[in-house]
């Protein structure tokens, strides 16, 4: 193959390395392959690294002669992510033996004490019987448990406890009480020479069976990451010395010229250079409808190319393309806290001491208070707390909802920078959308143009004057009076006058194009010309005034058509109780027109690009939560000042940086995307910490023995340890509910 | 006489779990290293190794989490002050870049707060 003869340096797992001995010997046996500049063994990481061009498969024999393995190294996210998954699927299978084997030995144990009731030690016949079992069930304790043992210990020299103390400590306690009993019963009361090896047993089994299921449920969590990872191709076509040749996708460098064909993934970000195709975005928009690409255009990788065969050069490889960088973001966000989850954060970093302490008063209160047996309710009790409590349930709750949730918004387009972002969009009051790009299309056109004298002059000297604006309401009247095939001319002392427009000469006559503002500051008197503007304005148009040498000559307007879905998002805004009002620099009579259509509340017109921030700014000092819309460059103060910035429009590099929430699609559905699944993941981490909160309080207590006055029983540890597995199962499986949201958007 | 002797028991477990977690002194491997040193942290067995990281303030700093803990709990390390999370990978070195920041002490842990750990910028 291609990739395996190339001068670079490839990389090699190795197994079976542990020494610096091997690394020498591996290092030596490799670099004498022909072709190795130079071979280097990375003990920590357990990699190797050639130098040349060689084939690999001639490094791995060397490196097996030697007497060790390796295997090329995956280099790519996604093919870690699936070393890692294969990593995760024999931690599972793990598990599962080691449940499958510890409860192979305590359900036939507590089995025998169910329908026999002999778990006491009466005789010596008695002790060597369950001498033997517990040797078994240490055994147990060792093989299928030991990773407890062992974690608590790290734990306890770290001055830290984790939910591997809670169970080292429950099962080493029954299993040592039970020992106790066997060696020395005489020093126990008769009614207490009770054994609880099969609670041991259990409980490792029970909890092991918990994990694994644990870890089932976890990869689910992250299936939005992975998903964004397939959109990524392995492999492109690059044209190399005029031929097509395919390449490894980190072999394609910026400046590359590539060929997607029909039905096939474009694999880097790009600039078309020939050829014209359908590009279905949405796995990276949530865009429904394909998109015309043809030259010029950008490509994203991890599109797909519907129809034309289409060459395009790469423009950004790597960890630098869109996608990468939202698969970067997600998983960013995926791992932050949420502020909701302090108060849990707080609680789990001192539960599991505490639930100690819990643990030995519980077992004195017993002791001294309570009902013979008391040895063996001692036992009960301080076993069952400490097997009970769970700071998983707790301290999963947040996490994996926001897991989810944040995964979820990605197949949306809506990226959620942190999960700070993702609370505060749930309970905004106000949101203030900027107008151009967001309710309109962004791409005003001339809709009318009145003159005293001939309109196409005038036309011809306002276009010519606005080649050198770039404005885009500039654009609209140049392109008009290119579709008129007027002749333009250069602009002399051209001077844009920021919010008032902007004048020059054009063939030794002064132009000046703008506002009244500007009209009004160079003294021209507008007429009878100011209440035909109105009327255009109050239309939903911008209107700017054409003077000539100091004379007013006309009027010219411009309209930025509103988007065709802008409606039904601002109904759907609206619906989710959310007050709406607009930004826009515009005149107040078109903004009051495009508001009154889409149904705004209010209009904030004839704004200073600065204005913007402020209005955001004031609306806080009153006390409301506002969300800002906006396209993330112009408005990147606004929306930094907002409570949620919400970038919207396919997302350039500035906004994913900058805003707490990009939209990848240029479309305000996408807020309102945005607010509900923040509304169902912040329901969702309530009902998990809600669940969390109250199975601990309930389940301590319970555990030890309060409800013995009524019962007249305590609870086992066997049934401790499952209801502390099931716990931390449910919070991820109700994590896991939440990949059933879908957005209310009807299309 | 028995009495006694459990009752003084428990109390004594009671205390020590109280010192031993909160009041006592916390002798912990801190390691010290310069922005440009490579610094491994070790996630093994529910714990980090080093847990307590003294780093300079103000410059920015590269933490490499190797982690060997295959337990899910252990797959996230986050620095919650620095706005920071990763996501670690099994048996592999994960890069973690802290930001100039100023001088004091920003826990790290797990998603769960079990595995903890303080990055302590001076």
């Amino acid at each position: 193959m291609a990739n395996e003869q190339q001068s670079r340096q490839t990389v090699f797992r190795l197994s079976g390395v542990n020494c610096a001995g091997c690394v020498n010997k591996i290092e030596r046996a490799v670099q004498g392959v022909a072709g190795v500049q130079d071979a280097r063994v990375n003990l920590a990481d357990k990699t190797l690294t050639v130098q040349g061009a060689v084939a690999s498969q001639a490094c791995i024999e060397a490196v097996r002669q030697a007497g060790y393995d390796a295997e090329v190294a995956m280099s790519s996210e996604r093919q870690r992510r699936e070393e890692q998954r294969a990593q995760e699927q024999r931690h599972y299978h793990q598990l599962l033996w080691r449940s499958a084997i510890a409860l192979g030995v305590g359900l036939p144990l507590m089995a025998w004490g169910l329908i026999t009731d002999k778990m006491s030690v009466n005789s010596l016949a008695d002790q060597l019987a369950w001498g033997a079992m517990g040797l078994v069930t240490l055994a147990i304790l060792v093989f299928c448990g030991g990773q407890f043992f062992s974690g608590a210990w790290k734990a306890l020299r770290h001055h830290s406890a984790t939910m591997d103390t809670l169970v080292a400590l429950g099962t080493g306690t029954a299993w040592l009480f039970s020992m106790l009993v066997v060696l020395v019963p005489h020093l126990l009361p008769e009614s207490a020479r009770h054994v609880y090896f099969e609670a041991s047993a259990m409980i490792i089994g029970l909890i092991s069976l918990g994990q694994a299921l644990e870890v089932r449920a976890r990869g689910r969590t992250s299936a939005a990451v992975e998903k964004l990872l397939e959109l990524q191709d392995a492999s492109a076509r690059v044209l190399r010395a005029g031929k097509e040749v395919d390449l490894p996708i980190d072999q394609v460098q910026t400046g590359d010229q590539l060929r997607v064909r029909p039905g096939e993934k474009i694999p880097v970000d790009g600039v078309v250079l020939e050829g014209s195709s359908l590009v279905d975005e949405s796995m990276l928009t949530g865009e429904p409808v394909p998109v015309k690409k043809g030259e010029g255009d950008n490509l994203a990788a991890g599109t797909l190319n519907k129809n034309g065969s289409l060459l395009f050069r790469a423009e950004k490889v790597g960890a630098d393309t869109r996608l990468a960088q939202i698969i970067e973001m997600v998983k960013n966000a995926q791992g932050s806290r949420v502020p909701i989850a302090r108060l849990a954060d707080r609680i789990s970093a001192v539960f599991v001491p505490v639930v100690m302490i819990i643990a030995v008063g519980a077992a004195l209160v017993w002791f001294n208070l309570g009902p013979e047996p008391r040895a063996a309710h001692m036992l009960v009790v301080l076993t069952s707390v400490l097997i009970i409590a769970c700071p998983c349930a707790l301290g999963l709750a947040t996490p994996m909802s926001v897991m989810v949730g944040v995964g979820k918004g990605a197949e949306y387009g809506v990226l959620i920078r942190n999960g700070k972002a993702l609370q505060q969009s749930c309970n905004l009051d106000v949101l203030v959308v900027d107008k151009t790009g967001t309710l309109t299309e962004g791409s005003p056109r001339l809709t009318d143009i009145e003159s005293d004298g001939d309109r196409d002059q005038l036309l011809q000297l306002l276009a010519s004057l606005e080649q050198g604006s770039e404005h885009p309401l500039a654009e609209a009247i140049v392109t008009a009076a290119q579709e008129k095939k007027l002749g333009l001319q250069a602009p002399g002392d051209f001077e844009a006058i920021t919010a008032h427009g902007v004048r020059g000469t054009i063939s030794g006559k002064k132009v000046l194009l703008g506002n009244s503002k500007l009209m009004q500051r160079e003294n021209i008197a507008l007429g009878d010309w100011q209440a035909r503007a109105n009327s255009l304005a109050e239309a939903g148009r911008t209107v700017m005034y054409g003077a000539v040498d100091g004379e007013l000559q006309g009027i010219i307007a411009v309209a930025d058509p509103i988007r065709s879905d802008a409606e039904a998002a601002i109904a759907r805004l609206r619906t989710l109780g959310l007050r709406i009002e607009m930004l826009t620099g515009d005149n107040r009579a078109s903004a009051e027109a495009v508001a009154r259509r889409l149904n705004i509340d209010k209009v904030h017109a004839e704004l200073l690009p600065e204005d913007k921030e402020q209005i955001v700014a004031e609306l806080q000092k009153s006390g409301e939560r506002v969300g800002m819309v906006g396209d993330g460059i112009n408005d990147a103060p606004a929306l930094a000042r907002a409570d949620v910035g919400f970038a919207i429009g396919a997302g350039t590099d500035v906004a994913i940086e900058s805003a707490d929430v990009t939209l990848m699609r240029s479309s305000l559905h996408g807020v309102a995307n945005a607010v509900e699944l923040s509304r169902a993941t912040l329901g969702n981490i309530k009902q998990n910490l809600f669940g969390a909160f109250i199975y601990n309080t309930l389940g301590i207590p319970i555990a030890a023995g309060v409800l013995f006055p009524i019962t007249g029983m305590l609870l086992s540890p066997i049934v401790a340890g499952a209801a502390m597995a099931l716990s931390s199962l449910t919070v991820v499986s109700n994590a896991n509910r939440l990949r059933l949201f879908k957005p209310s958007e009807v299309q | 006489m028995e009495a006694v002797l459990v009752n003084t028991i428990g109390v004594l477990l009671i205390v020590a779990i109280i010192w031993w977690f909160w009041l006592g002194p916390r002798r912990g491997a801190v390691q010290a290293v310069e922005a440009s040193e490579k610094l491994q942290i070790l996630v093994r067995g529910g714990v980090y190794e080093p847990d307590h990281i003294r780093l300079p303030a103000n410059q920015t700093a590269t933490l490499h989490f190797r982690r060997e803990d295959p337990s899910p709990c252990s797959e996230w390390v986050i620095i919650p002050d620095l706005g920071i999370s990763a996501e670690l990978e099994l048996n592999q070195e994960t890069s973690v870049e802290i930001p100039a920041a100023k001088p004091g002490k920003y826990p790290f842990s797990c998603q769960m707060q079990m595995y903890r750990g303080t990055l302590i910028l001076e």
